[in-house]
């Protein structure tokens, strides 16, 4: 499909609120959201131009024939709308798993993902916000896009950046030798030999780019993640659960308290879900500097936290240090966690639930007892929204696999060209495409890459 | 005093392949135009390959023909030979390439030249341009003699302070021994204009006599020629060619190279130009892919009243012991004699990003250029920047606005945007894949593209131009008609496609549709086709590409859309880029040296990222409102 210069974005803050609006805008919008809003009986819109502009619809956001969510539907006709151009609006559930896949599905649809800032660009174009703004305007274009693509080049992982460079180069160079071929056909051979050559090519590529938009899909490629700080009194067992979650040896356990004297940290991947993980050193009121030291950084980490997990220790009886760590967290997201659960118990559960007035989960570190638990928390929290968490992340990851998904469809295409036996020269254009998006998703643009790959790579000329 | 002064319209200094292009425009539209010329004996004189066209470089000819040029009709009257290049693949990258009689190719566009009226032919030596204020004034030649004139286009080739040099020895002349032009760079230095210094080169041509054909594959023509004029008669063109022979390198030749590379200029840094990467001399590919066992040569004739051969694919700066030695390694060449050696040759160009896209430059109004003074490599290159240059000459002479074709109308947008556009640090070749619309912008339907834009300009004629609006309609109206004429199931259908291995109809399905098919096309489908009206071949043809590739036509006429909105946002010409908030600093540098005449431009500039696009657009619609506001 060809993308129109229909563009879509979360409109507001993802992972926030109940509600979650998903804003597109453009002249296929309306086609758009017909092909994908559905009424509540099922049947879709006779004529999404005939309804009314600016009045609210309601029913369902369909990913083909499947129901994603249920969601109310403005339309807002050109020019009355932010941007001055045919808008639609949908209200939907927020959360940001649910957001995502609905601004996915808008988007293989037909829409683009905006280009930060681009809505209120729009707008200005249009002439819809005053010139006294338009200073503004540029300061949001060119620091977003500073930010975005910083965040988007950093977030990837060295290994998923050497993949697309890898395919990029490889693709590139068949593309070269179908030019070369082109321009210099008494010289460079294009026949049934090399479309066969061609087709393996292309399919061992799409399974490589397959893997790669699987591992998007687990939320694996991202540096970024949920800031989870572990919270807890000395010898509670918090490094044992750090240990745990990772699967390793990595923080040094031992039955002295205050082992750990400083913040540990790690990342790791709970059910699709990357969480940056911190130890922290036991807090309680000590004397000792260096242990000091480290509460306080555990002080500020949890501050910081889009996620706390507060480990209790059920064998021993709940004191100050405990009520200084529940007025850390008063304000904050948290799972707590009462922990030894093998051993005989001196805090209850209800105890617990009552004074944190967090839901609380028995886990037992040493017997491995309770995570799965855990894992059910976590995910529940992040998928309706509760963690608040940095949206760039996860509009940068939708971004990335966006591209995958265009870049999979392009060489996709080369195939049904050599199906339906288009000549040769057509296959550059999808193949061109495909380099074009998977650049996008490790920073580079095309530029003049073809031409001197076939200078460099193939002998031409008289 | 200068002994000497005359008045013209146009001065076009040099009558190369663009300077005869540039001159005849100029004439055609009725100004005064004299053409410079260091040896009038060597009017559009080809003195590298003997051939016109080829991959992409076949499409300029094509749609310089159809906006009224004369390079299409010169070699229709002067080939020898002619082939359409990649026939079995998709029809953009068609590409007609003809051999050319060297001599008589030179002979008939001295005689156009000659009887064109209000033209005039001079031999002299341009040495100085004449400014004042910013503006052209006139050109002054070695001799003293001063000329007028409201523009100029310099097409000076590969003239400038040329030096050819083939191993120890270089001598500064221009190509085929002429004499170099030495003294007019250092006008256009004193003016402000930057220059650059290139490098090409030329194989040896040999003795008929001495070669042995029997060693060689025979290259024929194709039976049925196409011609390159949209006026020529294809009738006219159907004659007896001549062969062209394979040959090739082999490991000996090789060895020979190697063992000499330390007496070529090229490595040993006596060559300080910079050559083209496409064009490579026999000692660079050898050097450059050491795997590769043997490389083609195909020898080519010069002419029908020549013994001479042109040895393509073995250009040379070797010294001339070392020449004969490779050469006569080749099968075939074993006792080859030489005629003319072959040589490298540097001359000054220009940085083109200096010019507009009208090919004036930006800091001298009325002075103009076009060919390889702008940085470009190739006859066909040069013809269509002359043609563009001389047009818009006349263009700004008569008051008019300049032509200037984008990369959706043609290659020739294509290659000026590029030279005014990227930095190019090599002579610039035409290449089908530099085009990203190159499906719209095929060798067949360059009249279509064209000839308006042609006739609006005043170099086509009326009838032309009415050929092209009926040829139009007609194909716009058998197109419809194949949509809405549909078979059904029956027999005879059934049979007719079993007996071309297509597939079976299970129900009525539109002609348009079996079209569309890989194994079947058009003119295949007649039988089927009962009502078909009786049309001309080129009109079949036009259907036949619109309907088969209608999915892959209609994706590139969308982003061809969405390329204009881009190329139709001008920027001010008195923009100061430095005012512009939140433009980074690179950008705003890359910007202020070119002054990109759209947002489309802009786009295209190295070092011009899309925020910083967005940024000046922004920055434009504010500019515009408040410039409203004010009442400006």
């Amino acid at each position: 499909m060809v993308k129109t210069d229909t563009i879509a974005a979360i409109a507001t803050p993802l992972a926030d609120a109940g509600i979650g609006i998903v804003r597109i805008s453009g002249e296929e919008a309306f086609d758009l959201i017909g092909r994908i809003f559905r009424k509540k009986d099922g049947s879709q819109l006779t004529s999404i131009r005939d309804v009314v502009s600016r009045e609210v619809y309601y029913g369902f956001i369909y990913d083909g024939d499947r129901p994603l969510d249920e969601v109310l539907m403005i339309v807002m006709k050109a020019p009355h709308s932010y941007t001055a151009e045919d808008t639609v609006e949908i209200d939907c559930h927020g959360g940001s798993l649910m957001m995502k896949r609905i601004l996915e599905t808008v988007v293989r649809n037909g829409a683009r993902l905006a280009e930060p800032g681009e809505f209120t660009k729009r707008a200005f174009l249009n002439g819809r916000i005053d010139l006294s703004q338009a200073e503004a305007v540029i300061d949001v274009i060119s620091a977003q896009n500073d930010h975005a693509l910083q965040s988007s080049v950093s977030q990837l992982q060295g290994s998923v950046s050497r993949t697309i460079k890898g395919l990029r180069e490889r693709i590139l160079y068949q593309v070269a030798y179908i030019e070369s071929a082109l321009d210099d056909p008494e010289h460079i051979p294009l026949d049934e030999d090399y479309r066969d050559q061609l087709e393996s090519f292309l399919e061992t590529v799409k399974v490589e780019i397959r893997a790669l938009i699987a591992s998007f899909d687990h939320g694996r490629v991202m540096t970024e993640g949920v800031k989870t700080v572990i919270l807890g009194k000395p010898n509670v067992g918090k490094s044992s659960l750090m240990n745990l979650l990772l699967g390793e040896e990595r923080a040094i356990v031992t039955d002295i308290a205050g082992t750990t004297r400083d913040t540990l940290e790690e990342k790791l991947s709970l059910g699709g879900i990357t969480l940056k993980v911190v130890d922290t050193a036991g807090i309680r009121s000590t004397e000792d500097v260096v242990e000091k030291i480290g509460v306080d950084r555990a002080k500020r980490a949890a501050g910081e936290a889009d996620l706390i997990i507060y480990v209790v220790d059920g064998s021993s009886p709940l004191d100050e240090d405990d009520r200084a760590i529940m007025e850390l967290i008063r304000d904050k997201q948290s799972i707590v966690l009462l922990n030894k659960s093998d051993l005989a118990m001196v805090v209850s559960k209800e105890e617990l639930e009552e004074r944190t007035g967090q839901r609380v989960i028995m886990i037992s570190a040493k017997e491995e007892l309770g995570m799965d638990c855990l894992e059910e928390e976590i995910k529940a929290l992040f998928y309706q929204g509760e963690i608040h968490f940095n949206d760039q992340v996860i509009l940068t990851n939708l971004r990335h696999k966006t591209a995958l998904e265009e870049s999979l469809r392009s060489l996709e295409r080369v195939e049904q060209s050599i199906a339906e036996g288009m000549p040769e020269d057509l296959y550059p254009i999808d193949m061109m495409d495909a380099y074009g998006q998977l650049g996008s998703i490790i920073g580079e643009a095309v530029g003049e890459d073809l031409v001197d790959e076939i200078f460099r790579k193939f002998c031409m000329g008289k | 005093m200068p002994y000497l002064e005359e008045t013209y319209d146009v001065a076009v200094v040099g009558a190369g392949h663009a300077g005869c292009e540039a001159a005849l425009a100029c004439a055609r539209l009725g100004l005064e135009t004299i053409v410079f010329t260091i040896s009038v004996d060597s009017i559009a004189m080809m003195p590298c390959n003997p051939n016109v066209g080829g991959s992409s470089k076949g499409h300029l000819v094509r749609e310089l023909d159809a906006l009224g040029g004369e390079m299409g009709k010169n070699i229709d009257k002067t080939f020898i030979q002619s082939k359409m290049l990649n026939g079995s693949k998709g029809p953009a990258v068609h590409s007609l390439r003809a051999q050319a009689d060297k001599q008589h190719y030179t002979r008939e566009m001295r005689r156009t030249l000659e009887n064109t009226d209000h033209l005039t032919i001079r031999q002299a030596e341009v040495s100085e341009i004449l400014v004042e204020d910013g503006v052209l004034t006139g050109v002054k030649t070695y001799s003293g003699a001063v000329y007028h004139v409201r523009a100029a286009v310099l097409c000076t080739g590969t003239y400038l302070k040329a030096r050819c040099i083939y191993g120890e020895v270089s001598d500064n002349t221009g190509p085929n021994g002429l004499k170099a032009a030495s003294h007019l760079t250092d006008s256009l230095k004193a003016n402000g204009i930057q220059m650059f210094r290139f490098k090409t080169g030329t194989p040896a041509r040999v003795d008929r006599r001495s070669i042995d054909f029997s060693k060689m594959e025979e290259q024929l023509g194709d039976e049925v020629v196409v011609p390159f004029s949209f006026s020529t008669d294809p009738a006219s063109v159907q004659k007896e060619q001549v062969s062209c022979w394979l040959t090739y390198t082999n490991e000996r030749t090789h060895q020979i190279i190697r063992e000499n590379l330390e007496r070529s200029p090229l490595f040993s840094g006596e060559i300080e130009g910079t050559g083209p990467r496409y064009c490579p001399s026999i000692e660079d590919k050898v050097v450059r892919f050491a795997d590769k066992d043997r490389h083609q040569i195909f020898v080519e004739p010069e002419g029908l009243d020549t013994n001479e051969m042109y040895l393509a694919g073995m250009s040379s700066s070797l010294p001339e012991d070392v020449q004969y030695a490779m050469y006569r390694t080749v099968p075939g060449l074993e006792h080859v004699k030489i005629v003319r050696t072959a040589y490298a040759i540097e001359y000054d160009c220009i940085n083109s990003l200096q010019l507009k896209p009208s090919l004036e430059f930006k800091k001298i109004r009325g002075l103009f250029s076009g060919g390889q003074f702008n940085g470009s490599s190739g006859y066909e290159e040069a013809a269509v920047q002359g043609f563009m240059a001389g047009v818009n000459a006349a263009m700004e002479i008569m008051g008019r606005e300049p032509v200037i074709l984008d990369r959706s109308q043609a290659y020739i947008g294509v290659l000026i945007d590029d030279l005014v556009t990227k930095e190019n640090h090599e002579p610039y070749r035409m290449m089908t894949s530099r085009a990203e619309y190159r499906l719209l912008l095929r060798q067949d339907n360059a009249d279509l593209r064209l000839r308006k834009i042609g006739y609006e300009i005043g170099l086509v004629t009326e009838e032309a131009y009415h050929h092209v609006l009926w040829k139009e309609e007609a194909i716009e109206k058998e197109v419809e008609r194949l949509k809405a004429t549909t078979v059904g199931a029956v027999e005879k259908v059934q049979g007719f496609l079993a007996q071309h291995n297509s597939t079976l109809l299970k129900s009525g399905a539109t002609i348009a549709e079996l079209i569309k098919r890989p194994e079947l096309g058009y003119a295949m489908l007649a039988p089927l086709d009962t009502e078909r009206p009786d049309l001309p071949e080129d009109v079949q043809i036009q259907v036949n590409i619109n309907i088969k590739y209608e999915g892959y036509i209609k994706r590139q006429l969308q982003q061809v859309a969405q390329f204009k909105k881009l190329e139709d946002k001008k920027i001010p010409v008195d923009i100061d880029y430095t005012l512009v908030k939140s433009l980074r600093k690179e950008a705003v540098q890359k910007l202020d040296r070119l002054r990109p005449v759209s947002i489309g431009q802009a786009s295209r500039i190295s070092g011009v990222s899309p925020a910083d696009i967005s940024v000046l657009l922004v920055y434009l619609e504010q500019r515009r409102g408040s410039h409203q506001k004010s009442g400006c």
